[in-house]
């Protein structure tokens, strides 16, 4: 395995509407400050691939549109996923494993504002017997909501918790979008949006952009004082038919994590994409972390949420502490599909 | 008993809004000015029109405004045979890249008041604009290009362009 | 062309995306939207006994295609339910509604649908629902309306 790590990171603040700036205005900021902290000269970075949905902005080939952030001349090595960018990372971090390139720039943007992402999100769906119906995002997390609190491991006020945490935690964020002290016994006062989940129990919408930038071995040591180190990178999938799954658990996210080396050692942190409350709790003990364990210190997506964007933000707020010197060894984690369907996780480490 | 089913309709509707970001803002606002305005790359030096905000080769904001004459010079066409729903005009028609004098990128329009057939790379054109009252903020403002009674454009100067 | 309109100094415009697709089911979910078709529930079999609902192309253990089919009862339990009071366009109802993952009887796995009912009160874990069918159905999830209790 080649020593591969993040060693710049940049995001937008996120925000519930952008009226100023489109998608290109959004990301070239970011991309721009990511290269620019990686001490890497554009032109030599090796590998440029994107994580984004088209359907979030309503036109086909948005993301090719996109590389106007970049400046893709002379024309560049470049790829795409129609997926969160933390998938995008996991390209990039196959190319450098092939020894190929020494360096890749990661982004991914998103204004989610422009439509509605929970029903963007519907075409992620079985297209002959569940996307026809018209189910959005946040009915189908409720069904798992209610399946997690009728299994008894979990209650209303441990989902409640999770908000307050996240919304204290993202006071200490400046590119977060919710903050503040919440009472839990105030946020359970509040009527249910998609019972059993509250309107705070769901992420917010939001517009942004990450980016961050990733080299091997000697290149990351030169450039980096604190490369943060990817000592293990995994995905897995389950099945898209829900009906199938077990809907209050998350295999595929235990299996990721013990391919990726999470199972043993311990973090100071972790960073969970999780869009809703209950899938905190559900991750959690797909992970098996230990307490004391600080779990999302940005805030996680319920303090900001531009789809497809996030994921890849949970594992550059996780570098970012390494590279800062704050932190020794941190889990990140990255979702993708209806109820936790894939899931991704990646283990950072400093020096 | 009936034949199996062998397909299903499965139609998908989406609805957004969109903001037009800023230099598409600064541009359409122009247009409803009758107005055509390009951004400049600070680097480069080029000219794009419509312009994005950003140079697509330097991957550099633009914000350096310049007009731009409705007079243009086509680089490349085609011939449309096909017919198309959204479209009044009935094929075969031309469809063109249009290099405006002073623009570095072309853009698509189509060249109408004369024979299809005489369209020509190099050939000159000017912008067809509505009516005045009939402006908004929006690029149709310019219904179509016509020939324009000039001599054709050298190749060299729009080989760069193809 | 559209063009955009003002709104608080800001430049708007609409957009719609819209795909008419149609689209071609295979052998398996022909013999499900044939079954709806009918007025019935159609399951395929397992590797492993099961019967699942809708039924799947490929077995989920062993990859095979499936090729034993049976059907199952029309009526089941309610195993998760969601009450929606602000329907989006999309939703089967623009009236209050709730979403369900329903084990029919006889199957082995949920099959998501609505459920209509006029207040989420009656709507428990394990209710009993029926489908509701259509008097006209083409073979689609929509021959099935939404589930009621009975």
């Amino acid at each position: 395995m080649r020593e591969v790590a993040v060693v710049s990171f940049a995001q937008a603040k996120a925000k519930r509407r952008e009226l100023d700036a489109n998608e290109v205005e959004i990301l070239m900021p970011v991309v721009q400050e990511a290269v620019a902290r990686s001490g890497i000269p554009k032109r030599e970075i090796g590998f440029t691939v994107s994580g984004s949905c088209d359907y979030v902005a309503g036109q086909p080939f948005a993301f090719v549109s996109a590389l106007d952030a970049v400046g893709a001349w002379p024309p560049i090595s470049e790829s795409h996923v129609e997926m969160d960018g933390a998938f995008a990372l996991y390209e990039a971090w196959v190319k450098l494993q092939t020894g190929e390139i020494d360096s890749a720039l990661v982004y991914s943007f998103g204004k989610s504002s422009m439509g509605d992402p929970a029903a963007v999100l519907n075409l992620q769906l079985d297209p002959y017997t569940l996307a026809p119906l018209g189910i959005d995002a946040v009915s189908l997390a409720a069904l798992q909501a209610r399946l997690l609190l009728d299994s008894g491991r979990y209650t209303e006020k441990d989902m409640a918790e999770v908000v307050a945490r996240s919304r204290r935690s993202a006071k200490s964020n400046p590119n977060a979008q919710l903050r503040g002290d919440v009472d839990p016994a105030t946020l359970l006062a509040e009527p249910y949006y998609a019972s059993p989940l509250r309107k705070h129990d769901c992420s917010p919408v939001s517009d942004g952009a990450t980016a961050l930038v990733i080299a091997a071995g000697d290149l990351a040591r030169k450039v980096a004082k604190r490369p943060a180190w990817i000592r293990g990178i995994d995905h897995r999938i389950e099945s898209h038919d829900l009906g199938l799954r077990d809907l209050t658990r998350s295999p595929s996210t235990a299996l990721a994590a013990e391919r990726a080396g999470a199972r043993s050692g311990r973090f100071d942190l972790a960073e969970l994409h999780a869009p809703f409350s209950h899938q905190e709790l559900i991750l959690c003990e797909a992970l098996g972390l230990a307490d004391g364990v600080k779990i999302n210190p940005s805030g996680g997506a319920l303090a900001a949420n531009a789809l497809m964007v996030a994921g890849l933000t949970r594992i550059g707020e996780a570098a970012r502490r390494i590279l800062d010197g704050e932190a020794k060894r941190a889990l990140a984690h990255a979702t993708s599909g209806p109820c936790l369907q894939q899931n991704l996780v990646c283990v950072l480490e400093g020096n | 008993m009936s034949e199996p089913v062998t397909s299903i309709k499965t139609p998908i509707r989406l609805e957004y809004s969109y903001t037009a970001g800023r230099a598409s803002t600064r541009f359409l606002r122009g247009m409803s000015e009758g107005r055509i305005l390009g951004q400049r790359c600070p680097l480069c030096r080029k000219v794009y029109v419509p312009p994005r905000g950003s140079c697509p080769r330097c991957g550099v904001a633009t914000q350096e405004e310049v007009e731009i004459s409705g007079k243009g010079t086509v680089t490349t066409f085609c011939i449309v045979r096909i017919p198309s729903e959204n479209l009044s005009v009935k094929p075969p028609y031309a469809a063109a890249h249009i290099l405006l004098d002073g623009a570095d990128i072309p853009f698509f329009a189509l060249i109408l008041e004369c024979p299809f057939d005489q369209v020509r790379m190099g050939m000159r054109v000017e912008a067809v604009w509505a009516p005045r009252e009939e402006w908004t903020a929006s690029f149709g403002n310019i219904r179509h290009f016509r020939p324009l009674a000039e001599p054709d454009a050298p190749f060299d100067s729009f080989k760069e362009h193809l | 062309m559209a063009s955009a309109t003002q709104s608080q100094g800001r430049l708007t415009a609409p957009h719609i995306l819209e795909y008419p697709y149609r689209r071609s089911v295979g052998p398996v979910l022909s013999r499900f939207f044939t079954g709806l078709r009918d007025g019935e529930i159609v399951a395929g079999r397992s590797s492993d006994g099961r019967l699942l609902v809708p039924p799947p192309e490929y077995d989920p253990a062993t990859g095979e295609p499936l090729t034993e089919f049976a059907r199952v009862a029309d009526a089941g339990s309610v195993l998760s339910w969601t009450w929606i009071t602000a329907p989006k366009r999309a939703h089967p109802f623009q009236r209050p509604f709730a979403w369900a993952l329903v084990k029919l009887d006889g199957a082995d796995s949920a099959l998501l649908h609505a459920i209509d009912v006029e207040s989420d009160s009656r709507l428990r874990t394990g209710l009993r629902v029926r489908a509701r069918w259509r008097r006209e159905r083409v073979g689609d999830i929509h021959d099935i309306e939404c589930f009621e209790p009975f």
